[in-house]
């Protein structure tokens, strides 16, 4: 999201308080990221090391493959450096 | 029907908040503020409130603890000095931050080093940018009278702003006057109960104290600046109520002399009185001399400062705090740049004065108020910047 289109000081809660318990889903981070994980199928063994490392709950778990949510991955890589398939490259963001 | 106690400025202190119905008092005792927690504590000893009084380990503590009380929608005071504000100084933007109306009596004392217990502003001159809104008392009835209105300004859904209302350390934290007090059922119906507008309750819960980063802290600040900005409205209100129910006005500012003053003194606190004494010997020789007095530090009086000023020369700006290595002292640095501002072209000196509990005596005052008219006739000011009281 980008500044503009987030509400301004005249219409949020004051004092930075949150109104609504167990929100923290709305708050995505993928824009914080510096470097996205790409995984590549072929290589992939479907392990799952990389959904047990991910310190944000980051990696999706599908029928027999894993998935990155960008929504909320920060890029902290910790997945590629555990993968022992390699089958996971850190590639730089472009926005 | 009123009666007058003989209280000193903290006992003043700790009469009205008895009177005020608070909830949660936490509080660490330090020099001169102790006798504020002495008495209220015997208060909660002996069943004559009905508070709940933490004994806390540190001042860090004892805001801590009324940060979480203020949350809950509870009323709460705690008052400090000196180095317990210092230690403080890290939750009291926490206070003001997370809209906390908490009310707290700052009895003024220098800080260390070297070590002094005795007056001086440095101490809430070193937290002036914490937020709160700040007030500056010349009496012991003027500390009664501000920490009655101090709650109900605070409370206000209007101001959600914590309060401080400072009283110089011994000259009216340990001197005994005669206080007029109201009686206890027109403070209650004066200061009410707190209506909280948002509290923290297990039955609705809310997040208090999030991490804010780039997006949006910037937009809390901005609410924060704004509702320091918006409170002079519940300021006015409240000070008109309380003029009906004692006949006690107060105001952002108070002033003496000023509708004819050529020369001037302005001043914070206890010193106020002297200057006020001093003007009047002055005038009753044909000296035309005036006292602005600031009620009101934060938010800042620039618009009645600048009201009482009309057809003045000069003006003293007396700082009973430095800040070492700026220009002036804190409250002349208000001044000079409200001054800047409307494009007001008025002769203007500062005066350190004070430090660590040095005495300022009206023989002081008188030489201020001649050297201010001298630079009135002149229109040259010789010492921008001058040290009184000080030994070379």
């Amino acid at each position: 999201m980008s500044e503009e289109s987030k509400p301004g000081w005249k219409s949020i809660p004051i004092a930075g308080i949150l109104l609504e318990p167990g929100s923290a889903m709305k708050y995505k981070t993928g824009d914080w990221r510096a470097f996205r994980p790409v995984i590549d199928e072929e290589k992939c063994i479907n392990c799952l090391l990389c959904w047990i490392y991910c310190p944000d709950g980051a990696i999706i778990r599908e029928e027999k493959k894993v998935k990155v949510n960008y929504d909320y991955c920060k890029g902290c890589g910790i997945c590629a450096n555990e993968c022992p398939a390699k089958a996971i490259t850190m590639v730089e963001e472009r926005r | 029907m009123s009666k007058v106690l003989g209280l000193t400025g903290d006992g003043a202190v700790a009469y009205a908040v008895k009177q005020s119905n608070v909830d949660v008092v936490a509080a660490y005792p330090i020099t001169p503020q102790t006798l504020i927690v002495e008495e209220f504590s015997e208060f909660v000893h002996n069943g004559e409130v009905n508070t709940e009084f933490v004994c806390v380990e540190s001042e860090h503590s004892a805001m801590s603890a009324c940060v979480g009380a203020s949350l809950t929608g509870a009323r709460v005071f705690t008052a400090t000095a000196s180095q317990g504000l210092a230690l403080m100084h890290e939750m009291l933007y926490i206070a003001s931050s997370l809209r906390c109306p908490i009310v707290m009596g700052v009895v003024n004392r220098t800080l260390s080093a070297p070590i002094n217990i005795h007056c001086d502003h440095s101490d809430m001159m070193g937290s002036r940018d914490c937020g709160w809104i700040q007030i500056y008392v010349e009496n012991a009835q003027e500390a009664y009278d501000w920490v009655l209105q101090a709650f109900k300004i605070a409370e206000d859904p209007d101001v959600l702003l914590p309060v401080t209302v400072n009283l110089d350390a011994f000259i009216l934290s340990h001197s005994l006057e005669g206080v007029e007090v109201l009686d206890d059922s027109e403070v209650e119906k004066f200061v009410s109960i707190r209506k909280p507008v948002f509290t923290i309750d297990p039955d609705k819960p809310i997040t208090v104290g999030a991490l804010c980063l780039t997006d949006f802290f910037f937009e809390t600040k901005r609410q924060h600046f704004e509702a320091m900005r918006q409170s002079p409205k519940t300021i006015n209100k409240v000070n008109d109520e309380f003029a009906d129910l004692t006949g006690r006005n107060y105001d952002f500012i108070e002033t003496y002399g000023m509708e004819d003053a050529e020369a001037a003194i302005i001043c914070l606190g206890s010193t106020a009185g002297t200057a006020k004494a001093v003007a009047k010997s002055m005038r009753a020789q044909g000296k035309k001399v005036g006292v602005i007095k600031p009620w009101v530090y934060r938010p800042f009086p620039a618009e009645q400062i600048l009201k009482s000023i009309e057809g003045l020369k000069s003006l003293a700006v007396l700082d009973r705090a430095c800040s070492i290595g700026a220009p002036c002292g804190p409250l002349c640095s208000d001044i000079m740049s409200t001054f800047y501002r409307e494009n007001i072209k008025l002769d203007v000196f500062n005066v350190i004065y004070g430090l660590g509990g040095r005495d300022i005596t009206p023989f002081d005052i008188e030489a201020i108020f001649n050297e201010a008219l001298e630079v009135a006739k002149t229109g040259v000011v010789k010492e921008p910047l001058k040290f009184v009281g000080v030994r070379e």
